[in-house]
């Protein structure tokens, strides 16, 4: 777990999302641990069409790695602003670059409230110690 | 993602745990094993096999030995295969089978010697076969039965590179043994049978031996297969090979409600050879026609299929995928499963159930992939 990196810049959910904000928006993807957990993910669903309000801990996409199907968890409640179009054809970049290339939503908060709820890195990191 | 919390302390381990450990293998529990699901990645370890060779450690795997002047007879009547085809060293792939013709477990048998057998049986399996197969040699005389998977280490070398490097390790000429075929021999200092022999749809050796000798045999061989481009291979790859190579796996394809001829084994079963545990409900199955069949599935569009999936044809179910994923050799998203053998047609195009969505398959014929010779 030494290798796996956590930025301390971003916010973490239970279920291995992380968010950056960005003003009233959330950037949205899955975390170091979670694209290495999975191994080489090979598909996601998203909300393409965008516009869609999404739930904090509700599901929003699925993920496939060869072996199996997870559920994406949203972090936060809000409007899908924006989508990650290029994880349709390289979902390759979600093990590459899960804080970067490989994100997934930006969502226009609609209780940025939520965040408080969410860990820091610190946390997430003694949350994965205890898993 | 919190499912893998439940490592049992009653999980069994094969004698190269701590080897996996120390690659960085990803643990799993399979069939009561704890066992490397992958190290390096699943697709790299897959493309390996497929382009130059990996190395499997499957000492879960269980061994009988069956011996005596009446073991041949006893496996004519246990299995549906002609073990009476066998030569020395040689092997056959078949299944056990209940009264109606439904799978308990498939397996290969070996005729080692004369009146000299082994079979080999999946890992969850172990324990419900050797219970069958000991209250089945009760009916036969001068039959020996013992389980020696505890006993027995087995790991794969499997690809295109597998010969090479394995003799490098061993004076007994590789070249020499053809497929399905074993010998005796040492290979490392080890004493081993040599098994040309897999699951993954490559040329490749399976290689038994015992528990006390499988870490040396294991650390020489990733040795000396380094410079081919050898990896270490777990259960995830295994799994997307065997898939591609259409081979079956049991309780998927095959279990207690599936029989082999709706499996597409058909050739495994000789009714020619006298009777056999369920040689009467599989020829009435025969005469009266299959329900279902086992086919094989590629994705139109995006999606990846997976067991218990529903297929429809024009809005009705007609069948269910019982194993699905990507094919990292075709670039394809594939799947296997059992359909109304109205529609088990090569190029009807089919819709799979994914979560709600019906994404469109068309029906494909099995193997997926078929290696060049």
């Amino acid at each position: 777990m030494a290798s796996l990196n956590h930025p301390a810049n971003l916010k973490y959910s239970k279920t291995d999302e992380w968010v950056r904000v960005e003003g009233d928006q959330a950037v949205i993807g899955i975390t170091d641990y979670a694209q290495d957990q999975l191994g080489d993910i090979v598909y996601v669903e998203l909300p393409w069409e965008g516009g869609q309000s999404v739930s904090r801990d509700a599901k929003f996409g699925d993920i496939e790695s060869v072996k199996a199907t997870s559920e994406l968890v949203s972090p936060v409640s809000g409007e899908v602003v924006k989508v990650n179009e290029k994880l349709k054809d390289q979902p390759e970049l979600i093990n590459d670059d899960p804080y970067g290339e490989g994100w997934m939503l930006v969502i226009k908060m609609s209780n940025p409230a939520e965040l408080d709820s969410l860990m820091s890195a610190d946390e997430y990191e003694a949350y994965l110690q205890g898993r | 993602m919190t499912a893998h919390e439940t490592a049992a302390i009653s999980l069994k381990r094969t004698p190269l745990y701590e080897q996996h450990r120390a690659l960085g293998a990803r643990l799993v529990e399979f069939g009561g094993w704890e066992m490397p699901v992958q190290y390096s990645g699943i697709l790299e370890e897959h493309q390996a096999v497929r382009t130059r060779a990996g190395l499997f450690d499957v000492s879960h795997m269980g061994e009988f030995k069956v011996e005596g002047q009446g073991a041949l007879p006893f496996l004519q009547y246990l299995v549906p295969n002609d073990v009476s085809r066998l030569s020395a060293g040689q092997a056959l792939y078949t299944q056990l089978l209940l009264p109606d013709g439904n799978t308990i477990d498939d397996l290969l048998v070996y005729r080692l010697a004369d009146m000299h057998y082994m079979l080999v049986v999946n890992a969850a399996n172990i324990d419900k076969d050797f219970a069958w197969v000991e209250e089945q040699a009760k009916n036969f005389k001068d039959v020996q039965v013992a389980n020696q998977s505890d006993a027995t280490a087995l790991l794969a070398l499997q690809g295109p590179a597998a010969q090479a490097i394995l003799q490098t390790l061993t004076d007994v000429d590789l070249a020499s043994i053809r497929y399905y075929h074993s010998v005796p021999g040492v290979v490392d200092g080890v004493n081993c049978i040599i098994s040309r022999t897999g699951y993954t749809g490559e040329d490749g050796f399976e290689l038994y031996c015992a528990p006390v000798d499988v870490v040396a045999l294991w650390t020489d061989l990733l040795a000396a297969g380094k410079p081919q481009g050898l990896l270490p291979a777990g259960l995830g790859a295994r799994d997307t090979l065997r898939l591609e190579a259409g081979y079956c796996l049991y309780d998927h394809e095959l279990n207690e409600q599936s029989n082999p001829l709706e499996a597409g084994l058909g050739w495994t079963v000789k009714f020619d050879k006298g009777n056999f545990i369920g040689r009467d409900a599989l020829l009435k199955i025969k005469e009266q026609g299959l329900e279902r069949k086992l086919i094989g599935v590629e994705l139109l569009d995006r999606g990846v299929c997976r067991v218990g999936h529903v297929i429809y044809a024009n809005e009705h179910a007609i069948g269910s995928i019982t194993s699905g994923g990507p094919s990292p050799t075709l670039h394809k998203n594939i799947g296997m499963g059992y359909v109304v053998i109205a529609h088990a047609n090569v190029g009807e195009i089919v819709d799979i159930d994914i979560r709600g969505k019906h994404v469109a398959a068309q029906i494909v014929a099995l193997p997926f992939y078929k290696r060049k010779k």
